[in-house]
């Protein structure tokens, strides 16, 4: 959408970049608490162990940590009791085969029983803030209003509506500040050490959600680049420095190029480490890798003294006792995403009201028309729930003549680069624990806290035996 | 009778009063095109305790945007689709085992449960140079479609991925992608839809528990309770069409009015699906409502077919 607005020459009105920047917030909170709960909160969390806490025990711990709307006795003992019964039904289903009872699992029965009730508490609670998206998108998921110039939903921008927005607002940011926030900090009390596993060196975000037409200056999440974790040099990110490999995806041989000469000629081929192995590209700026994602912004925007972002950035380290440094690490990564969704969710308020005076002065101009130009070129840089997204256009009569993009998945998951370089997933992997290799649970938490976008496939070799174990994260 | 006082005691401890749950099977039961009298044969498929109906739901060239759909279902809450009323045997998004232990997980589901289980695909199959352009654990979509689909009770594909293609199928096409039916030349149900709605997938599914066999489908596999109408004969902004009443810009005082979209290039007229009805989100919207024409996403080939979006039909 940027990108094409870029190279038609558009600009859009204010209360339609206001509308998506409540939709992109609203993404924010519900992809990370279906991120933490769902897709891998069971890499720390055993759910089976649930089945022996002390409903009681549970109770007086939940309301030691977290200000959750539900908890008590009773509560947990009904949480436990359908447990039981789902799991004396003998159909364990989704819980089939997990790594239950591995020796790394640490929490005590009882946390793991207020964990699995707020993953319970989660499934349904992401239902409900998936509305907000239908409210101005039309439906979750692939929301159909947004369009080159604006957005369509104006007849949506009602004091109902804008009602229902506020209270699904509130219902969710309530959820992220009173349970996931405090589920992040006692889970990550029992795993400190991994403040010192799964880190990479290099950070990249583009920054997103405009406070106005100003681009990159007034983004909400700052733009920036930090490459060697130094912090204090960190600099602006320009486009201009990305350039895509495919020395070790499955694609016809070529240089490393930048996306506007970018080209993609797939050629599939056989699994081959010591060759070609992936259908990722590897971007890389000024020619290294960069991890993408909350930590790379939470980052940036700490190293650009963000205040909000410094604020809870110090609360929690400080609340863990742990020193800056934890944050390159698979737990800074967890634990950044939960802390950028206090802050965009926090500003999200703001820019609802801020809507709110626009509809009162009678503004409810949602889209500037424009005209298709004979050629043109553009591009749009964003950041998503899962890192920076760049989308490169080229227009000629009319048409798309050249389009790419360099999602964040790439970014991360990508193979090595022409020059044997490794992807971030790949760096961060190195040296990591694994207690026992035939059920590589820590493996699994590592590549989940990149929240990837894909079914991927890992190696592990163990030193000693030197046998290799195939590893499919899904 | 007890059973049914024991699931109404266990509703009332999750908070959902016997009230709120017939509002649910009432509402699922309009959706697939029942009489009023099947809403409490409805209600008993969710009250009796009873072996959960095992599913295993494979993803093949997609996005999990219709995994995404399926988990907002509020038509039952999806925690108790999970855990509940379906048994979700492998399911690679929502799953805990990876690995291995998922591909372990597969074949035991599929052995366990052989012509009992229903098979959900997500996402279309790679049939160019062997299925090469997609694999799992280094097996083709194509070689676990043809492994798992026959054992299946059901195959029901859920999207227009899984249906017809969907996007990999879009011209020029590099890895040959197909729907599951023509890949294995078979016939599964298809809810398409990008995504489809969660009513219309759980519709089927009740169907299936209740009666024991699939609902009435069209000539492409579409359940005709769903699909048995475009959106256009189901139009709230139909009149008007009549009236000769259109938007020709969007953010036009025309747009403002709610007039037809039929100009901004609508596909509603050639779109089979029950989108306008049944909404999103507990109805709380759908993209007309929302502004934007239908872009005809649940229908074959809407890629080629349909585009270019915002040119009038």
């Amino acid at each position: 959408m940027r990108a094409v607005e870029a190279a038609v020459g558009v600009k859009i009105p204010e209360v339609a970049r206001i509308l998506r920047n409540l939709l992109h917030g609203a993404q924010f909170q519900h992809d990370h608490i279906v991120h933490f709960y769902h897709l891998h909160a069971l890499d720390w969390v055993d759910i089976v162990s649930a089945l022996k806490a002390d409903p009681k025990k549970t109770a007086t711990l939940a309301d030691n940590l977290s200000k959750a709307p539900w908890g008590g006795t009773v509560y947990f003992k009904k949480v436990q009791q359908r447990l039981q019964t789902f799991v004396d039904s003998g159909q364990l289903g989704p819980f089939n085969n997990g790594y239950w009872g591995h020796p790394d699992y640490r929490l005590p029965p009882e946390a793991n029983l207020m964990a699995t009730s707020h993953y319970i508490e989660a499934l349904r609670l992401q239902a409900k803030s998936a509305k907000m998206h239908a409210i101005f998108g039309g439906k979750n998921p692939h929301l159909q209003t947004l369009v080159v110039g604006g957005i369509t939903a104006t007849r949506d921008l009602t004091p109902d509506r804008i009602a229902q927005f506020l209270y699904i607002w509130k219902e969710t940011q309530d959820f992220v500040k009173d349970v996931y926030i405090p589920d992040i900090l006692a889970v990550a009390s029992f795993y400190k050490d991994w403040g010192g596993i799964g880190g990479t060196t290099n950070f990249l975000a583009w920054g997103d959600l405009p406070q106005s037409r100003k681009e990159p200056e007034s983004l909400f999440m700052p733009r920036g680049v930090i490459m060697k974790r130094d912090l204090k040099g960190v600099k602006m990110a320009t486009q201009e420095k990305v350039r895509e490999h495919v020395a070790r995806g499955w694609y016809e041989k070529g240089n490393d190029r930048h996306p506007f000469k970018g080209e993609t000629k797939p050629k599939h081929g056989k699994y081959n480490t010591e060759g070609k192995y992936s259908w990722f590209k590897a971007p890389r700026y000024e020619g290294e890798p960069c991890e993408v994602g909350p930590l790379a912004r939470v980052l940036v925007a700490y190293a650009k003294g963000k205040k909000e972002i410094i604020k809870v950035v110090d609360t929690t380290l400080k609340a863990l006792d742990i020193p800056v440094g934890a944050l390159f690490s698979t737990l800074g990564r967890t634990a950044a995403r939960g802390l950028e969704t206090i802050v965009i969710g926090d500003a999200m308020e703001g820019w609802i009201m801020e809507l709110v005076d626009h509809v009162k002065k009678g503004d409810i101009k949602t889209y500037q028309r424009w005209e298709m130009p004979e050629s043109g070129m553009g591009y749009g840089l964003n950041d998503v729930a899962r890192g920076a997204l760049g989308h490169w256009i080229r227009i000629e009569k009319k048409k798309i003549k050249h389009y790419q993009y360099v999602v964040p998945s790439t970014w991360n998951l990508g193979p090595r680069d022409s020059n044997g370089k490794l992807g971030p997933v790949e760096e961060s992997l190195i040296g990591t624990p694994v207690a026992d290799p035939k059920r590589p649970l820590e493996i699994l938490r590592t590549v989940h806290s990149f929240d990837p976008c894909i079914a991927c496939g890992v190696h592990v070799i163990d030193p000693d035996s030197n046998q290799v174990y195939k590893i499919r994260a899904v | 009778m007890k059973k049914e006082k024991d699931f109404y005691k266990r509703l009332s401890e999750k908070g959902i009063s016997r009230r709120e749950f017939m509002t649910f099977c009432t509402v699922l039961t309009a959706t697939m095109g029942l009489s009023s009298s099947f809403v409490p044969k409805v209600a008993e498929v969710f009250a009796a305790p009873r072996q959960r109906p095992p599913v295993v739901w494979l993803h093949f060239a997609e996005c999990t945007g219709c995994t995404e759909s399926v988990l907002r279902t509020m038509y039952p809450w999806i925690d108790e689709l999970l855990l509940e009323i379906l048994s979700m045997e492998y399911h690679e998004t929502i799953m805990a085992a990876a690995g291995h232990q998922a591909e372990k997980t597969l074949k035991e589901a599929v052995q366990k449960y052989k012509g009992k289980f229903i098979c959900v695909v997500e996402g279309a199959i790679a049939t160019k140079y062997n299925g090469a352009y997609g694999k799992i654990g280094g097996r083709t979509f194509l070689e676990i479609a043809k492994d798992v689909c026959p054992k299946a009770a059901a195959v029901i594909c859920l999207g227009t991925c899984a249906c017809f293609g969907g996007i990999q199928a879009a011209k020029p096409n590099p890895g040959g992608y197909k729907g599951v039916g023509e890949a294995l030349g078979t016939k599964p149900v298809n809810i398409p839809g990008c995504p489809p709605n969660p009513i219309n997938f759980v519709g089927t599914v009740v169907n299936y528990i209740l009666l024991g066999k699939l609902p009435a489908l069209d000539e492409l596999g579409r359940p005709l309770f769903a699909y048995g109408k475009t959106i256009h004969d189901q139009c709230p902004r139909r009149s008007h069409f009549e009236n000769d009443e259109f938007v020709t810009e969007f953010g036009s005082v025309e747009a403002t009015m709610g007039y037809c979209l039929y100009k901004m290039g609508c596909r509603g007229p050639e779109t089979y699906n029950n989108c306008a009805t049944v909404k999103f989100h507990g109805g709380t919207s759908w993209p007309i409502q929302a502004g934007h024409p239908c872009m005809g996403c649940s229908e074959p080939d809407f890629w080629d077919k349909m585009t270019p979006f915002y040119e009038e039909l």
